[in-house]
């Protein structure tokens, strides 16, 4: 596999980006970071499939396309069975000698949002990880239904306000707690599982080599911070990102053959959670004295999961 | 030093306005539609610089989102350390970089987002926001001097 090398900035920025500009993601999306980051970080052919949602809808407008490689969308949920089908038929037609370019290396690669990926998608996407296709399913967790206009999903953490689970008098936003789809996914047997973010540009280049590397089916969830539906300024994305990785929101880690757990990013100062909710509006409600408890129950949340990574790094098991 | 002309720029815009004419309307579309991204022979793409690439009219490489903008980055090359900050992390691969060195601000994809302002590590800034009308020598003219570090 031809692999850009990504071990300094300036040798990463000699790929070629194979995905275009003028898409309609809004300024300062993190989505496209992290699908140009996926698409340099190889030469190899890529075949991506990719769920209905914010990234689908904005860079396939009619008569348009942003994507420089082999690119199909179905339906909001198949992403995953779509590209499992299309790997399958490469092999048999390689097996048969089928192909006009027998030798080319070739990558399968699925994309899907939250929203299709810890809710629609979801058995579609557990199906195709219990066949065993070779492809890689990176989630961009942006924590909503951003496409639709901030809807509830799965992934949304507990006390974020959204459309349909509002904050208010009555209420401080989402009550249930967020499902640890990375365990769900390493409980699968998959070789590779990772939780990475787009600040830390180069455990996210190597983690996404790996998995493409990786024979078998691999499991990415990405933090993409939207600045719609959390409400912040374009510009921070990044530095929230950088918040969301330090304050342990979002570790950084990877599973390999669903126990051998590493911990790719160990903050120098941990920053309190406080600091992460305050820097957004779908927060705003928790610093009212009568929610105060919700801050204190994520921070809870926070620990007790960073103190379980920590504790299976250390066990293997 | 600011007007990079990229050979397939000349395609850009004319896509947009023709738009309606020889293609089908959205209430024509058949149910699955193919949209090639390149003229021709496309398996070497990714060994391909952007001005090298023979893009179709269904690339949105041709296509231009210059008029979301209200402010613009621009991009003073004499304070720049090429570090490639603003090109990992630009979201709009606006930022034209070749052979380890940045080039430039590729208006025509820009959204304004001020990313790679935010990023940028230089003291100076070696991009920062404008008014979207702003002449670009007038911006570099007006650029702020070294920062000195605050005593503690």
């Amino acid at each position: 596999m031809a692999i850009t090398s990504v071990k300094n900035l300036k040798e990463f920025s000699t790929a070629n980006d194979r995905f275009e500009g003028a898409h309609t993601l809004c300024p300062g999306c993190a989505h496209s970071m992290i699908v140009r980051e996926l698409m340099n970080c190889t030469d190899d052919n890529l075949v991506i499939g990719t769920n209905t949602g914010c990234l689908e809808v904005s860079t396939a407008v009619y008569p348009f396309t942003s994507w420089d490689t082999s690119w199909i969308h179905i339906g909001f949920e198949n992403a995953a069975s779509a590209i499992g089908g299309a790997e399958a038929m490469h092999k048999a037609r390689k097996r048969k000698g089928t192909l006009s370019d027998n030798d080319a290396p070739v990558k399968f690669v699925a994309f899907g949002g939250d929203g299709a990926t810890f809710d629609i998608g979801f058995q579609w996407m557990s199906g195709a990880f219990e066949r065993g296709h070779d492809f890689t399913y990176i989630c961009l967790d942006n924590e909503n239904y951003a496409n639709t206009g901030g809807q509830r999903s799965s992934a949304t953490p507990i006390g974020a306000t959204t459309s349909t689970a509002q904050a208010g008098k009555h209420s401080y936003g989402k009550k249930e707690k967020k499902k640890d789809i990375v365990s769900i996914m390493a409980a699968h047997g998959a070789p590779y599982v990772a939780q990475l973010a787009p600040n830390k540009w180069k455990s996210m280049a190597k983690g996404f080599q790996k998995a493409l590397e990786t024979e078998g089916p691999c499991f990415i969830n990405t933090v993409s911070p939207c600045c719609t539906e959390w409400k912040f300024e374009p510009k921070d994305t990044i530095s929230i990102t950088d918040l969301a990785t330090d304050s342990l929101m979002f570790p950084i880690y990877e599973i390999i053959d669903g126990h051998e757990l590493n911990i790719l990013y160990r903050p120098k100062n941990v920053l309190k959670v406080e600091d992460y909710l305050a820097a957004q509006g779908r927060y705003k409600h928790l610093f009212k004295p009568e929610y105060r408890h919700v801050i204190d129950e994520i921070q809870k949340g926070v620990d007790d999961y960073w103190e379980m990574l920590q504790r299976r790094e250390e066990a293997r098991v | 030093m600011q007007d990079i002309k990229l050979k397939a720029t000349e395609k850009r815009g004319l896509h947009e306005l023709e738009a309606g004419k020889d293609l089908l309307g959205w209430d024509e579309v058949t149910q699955g539609s193919i949209l090639p991204s390149f003229e021709g022979d496309a398996s070497n793409i990714a060994h391909l610089k952007q001005e090298e690439r023979d893009y179709s009219h269904y690339n949105s490489y041709t296509a231009t989102v210059a008029s979301w903008r209200v402010v613009k980055p621009v991009f003073n090359m004499d304070v720049c350390i090429d570090c490639q900050n603003c090109w990992v992390w630009c979201p709009d691969t606006s930022i034209i970089s070749r052979d380890k060195q940045m080039l430039g601000i590729d208006y025509d994809h820009c959204k304004g987002c001020e990313v790679c302002v935010e990023v940028c590590p230089t003291n100076p800034k070696s991009l920062l926001m404008f008014n979207e009308h702003e002449d670009i020598e007038n911006a570099l003219s007006q650029w702020p001097e070294k920062k000195k570090k605050e005593k503690k």
